[in-house]
C-alpha cells in the first residue's frame, strides 16, 4: 500500500515535522550553559536533567494516553508509581547479594527481576483499578477526580500497612553507583542508565504508536473514539490495555525513581504528580511526543534552576508551563479532538 | 417480497430529556440507494446514529438482515458490515491519508485493486497519501471519509450529508462516485439536504418530520411531484431550475 512508489514523477508530499519544541529543549540547554558558566557543571546538570526528564516521561507517558484516549482524570496515577517503587524495594532485598556484587551481570540479576516485578504489579493493580474504580465513572470528570483521589488515599494507607511508615532505602546496584569522571565532568552511572532506559521506552512507544495497527488505533482513539467504535473496534477493550500499560510504565518509572532517590516513602508517587501533570499539560494532552519533550524541558529546568536558585526550583516549572501555554495554549504538540 | 437489508420498527430515541425519534418505521431494500430526507431537526442524523448504536433506541427494533441489532454495541453493529460517514466526516486529522484508510480496512491492509478503484474517483487521495488528513481541504476530507467507508466491501453504508459545504464541482465528483458505487453490491442509506444530489442518486426516498416518517416511496415519484416536495421538504420551485 504505497502509491508513492507506484507513481512516476515527483515524490508525494509528506508532513513536515515541527522541530520547534525539540529546538526549545536545545535552546534551554544552551541558556543553561550561559547562566551556569562552568562547562563541567553544565554537563553534569544536563545529564542529571535529561535523566530526571526521561524518568518523568516513563511515569507520565501512560497518563497522557489515558487522559487523551478516554478523558479520564486519574489522580491516582501516583499510586502505581509508589507500588512500583515498593515492589522494587522488596525484590531488591530478596536479591540483595546480587545487587551488592561487583559484577554488572550479577547486578542485572537483581535489577531485572525488580523492574519486571514492579511492571507486573503496577500493571495488575492498574487492571483492577480500571475495573473497580474507573469504569463506573466514565465521562464524569468530577466523580473521576473524587474517586481516584479517594482510591489513592485508601491505597496509600494499605501500603503503609504492608511496608510500614518509615522511609525505606532502595540502594542502587553496586556497578551503577558512583560516577564516570571525565576531567572535571562527573557523570553519574545510574543517571546514564536512566537515560538509556528512558530513550528505549520512548523508542518502543514510537515504534508501537507509528508502526503497528494497535498504535494507529490508540492515536485515532485519542482524536475521536466514537469514530473508532463506528469502524468496528472496541475502544473500551483497547482502553483497558492502555490503562494497564500506562500503570505498568508508572510502576517501572517508580522503581527507577526510587533507585534514583535511593529511598522510598508512601508519598513518592504523590510527590511526582505535580511534575507529571505539568509535563502532560506542556506536551499536549494525549501526545506522547509532547510528553517526551515536555519531560526533558521540566528535567533540565528543574536541575538548572535548582543549581542556580534552589528556592524557586518547583516554581520554575510552573512558570515554564505558563510560558508554554501562553505560546501554545494546547501544549507543544496539540492533539486534535474531533 | 425480498427481505429488506435494514428495517426500523417503531424506533424511539431519547437524547437527554428530548424525545427525538418518535416511532420511526421504514425499510431499506437490498441494493440501491435510499435517501433519507427532511427539514433540519427532523431526526435524520439521529436515525443513522441509532441504527449504528451510537445512540441507543429507547423503544422499537432495528433489524439488519433479519437480525435484531437494537441492543448491540456500536463495534458489533459495524462488524456486521455497516460503515458510517458522519456529517462531521470523522476523519483522524493527525493520521495520514494512508493511515486513515489502513485503519478502516478491518481485514488486513487495503487491497491494491480496491485502492486504485478509489483513486479513480478521488485522485487527490493518492497525491496526498502521506499527508496528515487534517491538512486536506474540506472536499478532500469528505473524499477520504467516503473512501474509508468503501475501502473494503460493505453491506450497508450510512452516509450523512456528504455534499454539505462542498463546492459544486466537488459535489458533481461525489455524485459520479456514488453512481459508480451503486453499480456494486453495496446498499446505501444517505441523508441529504441537497435535493439536486438526492434526485440524481436516490432510488427510494424516505421523508422525516419531527421524528416520524411522513413519506415513503420512490425518488422518481418524489422528484416528479413538486407539490409533495413543497409540503414535505419546504422546497420551492427554484431547486428545479
Amino acid at each position: 500500500m504505497n502509491p508513492g512508489t507506484a507513481s512516476a514523477g515527483e515524490p508525494l508530499p509528506r508532513a513536515k515535522t515541527d522541530w520547534v519544541p525539540p529546538l526549545l529543549v536545545a535552546g534551554t540547554a544552551l541558556a543553561g550553559l550561559a547562566f551556569i558558566g562552568s562547562a563541567p557543571t553544565w554537563v553534569t546538570l544536563t545529564v542529571a536533567g535529561l535523566a530526571m526528564g526521561l524518568l518523568i516521561f516513563i511515569m507520565a507517558s501512560g497518563l497522557t494516553l489515558v487522559f487523551g484516549l478516554m478523558d479520564v482524570m486519574n489522580f491516582a496515577h501516583g499510586l502505581f508509581i509508589a507500588v512500583g517503587a515498593y515492589i522494587a524495594v522488596s525484590v531488591v532485598r530478596l536479591f540483595a547479594p546480587a545487587a551488592a556484587a561487583d559484577s554488572f551481570l550479577a547486578n542485572l540479576g537483581a535489577i531485572v527481576p525488580a523492574l519486571l516485578a514492579a511492571i507486573a504489579a503496577a500493571g495488575l493493580l492498574g487492571y483492577c483499578f480500571e475495573r473497580l474504580v474507573i469504569r463506573p465513572v466514565y465521562g464524569q470528570h468530577l466523580k473521576q477526580i473524587l474517586i481516584t483521589t479517594g482510591g489513592m488515599i485508601v491505597a496509600e494507607q494499605l501500603m503503609l500497612v504492608v511496608w510500614g511508615p518509615d522511609m525505606l532505602p532502595l540502594a542502587r546496584p553496586q556497578t551503577l553507583r558512583g560516577a564516570f569522571l571525565i576531567g572535571d565532568i562527573a557523570l553519574e552511572k545510574f543517571r546514564l542508565a536512566a537515560v538509556v532506559v528512558g530513550l528505549a521506552v520512548f523508542a518502543a512507544m514510537l515504534l508501537v504508536l507509528n508502526r503497528t495497527k494497535l498504535g494507529l488505533l490508540i492515536r485515532a482513539g485519542v482524536e475521536n473514539k466514537e469514530m473508532v467504535e463506528a469502524m468496528g473496534y472496541r475502544i473500551r477493550g483497547l482502553f483497558v490495555w492502555v490503562f494497564v500499560a500506562g500503570s505498568a510504565l508508572a510502576g517501572l518509572g517508580g522503581a527507577l525513581w526510587g533507585m534514583y532517590q535511593e529511598s522510598v516513602t508512601v508519598l513518592i508517587g504523590a510527590h511526582m504528580m505535580v511534575l507529571i501533570f505539568i509535563v502532560i499539560i506542556i506536551g499536549g494532552l494525549g501526545s506522547v511526543g509532547g510528553c517526551f519533550v515536555g519531560a526533558l524541558l521540566v528535567g533540565l529546568v528543574a536541575n538548572y534552576v535548582g543549581y542556580l536558585s534552589p528556592k524557586i526550583a518547583l516554581g520554575s516549572n510552573i512558570l515554564l508551563m505558563v510560558a508554554i501555554l501562553l505560546w501554545r495554549p494546547q501544549g507543544l504538540y496539540p492533539v486534535g479532538k474531533s | 417480497m425480498a427481505e429488506p437489508l435494514l428495517e426500523l420498527a417503531g424506533v424511539n430515541t431519547h437524547i437527554g430529556h428530548y424525545h427525538i425519534l418518535q416511532g420511526v418505521d421504514f425499510a431499506v431494500p437490498r441494493g440501491g440507494l435510499t435517501m433519507l430526507l427532511g427539514r433540519n431537526g427532523a431526526g435524520k442524523t439521529t436515525t443513522l446514529r441509532t441504527v449504528l448504536g451510537l445512540w441507543q433506541a429507547s423503544a422499537g427494533a432495528v433489524r439488519f438482515e433479519g437480525r435484531e441489532i437494537t441492543r448491540l454495541a456500536t463495534p458489533a453493529i459495524a462488524s456486521l458490515g455497516i460503515a458510517y460517514v458522519p456529517e462531521s466526516m470523522g476523519i483522524f486529522a493527525g493520521l495520514t491519508v494512508a493511515e486513515n484508510l489502513a485503519l478502516a480496512a478491518r481485514n488486513g491492509a487495503p487491497e491494491e485493486a480496491r485502492l486504485q478503484w478509489i483513486f479513480r474517483f478521488f485522485p487527490a487521495l493518492k497525491k496526498f497519501w502521506f499527508l496528515p488528513a487534517g491538512l486536506l481541504s474540506g472536499g478532500q476530507k469528505q473524499m477520504l471519509a467516503i473512501s474509508r467507508a468503501i475501502v473494503e466491501p460493505r453491506k450497508l453504508l450510512l452516509i450523512d450529508e456528504p455534499t454539505k459545504g462542498l463546492a459544486p464541482a466537488i459535489i458533481n465528483n461525489l455524485i459520479e462516485a456514488f453512481t459508480e458505487l451503486k453499480r456494486t453490491d453495496t446498499t446505501i442509506l444517505m441523508v441529504e439536504q441537497n435535493f439536486h444530489a438526492a434526485r440524481m442518486l436516490g432510488d427510494a426516498a424516505v421523508v422525516m418530520d419531527s421524528g416520524r416518517i411522513v413519506h415513503s416511496g420512490t425518488m422518481r415519484e418524489l422528484a416528479a411531484d413538486e407539490a409533495l416536495q413543497s409540503r414535505l421538504l419546504g422546497l420551492s420551485l427554484d431547486v428545479h431550475a
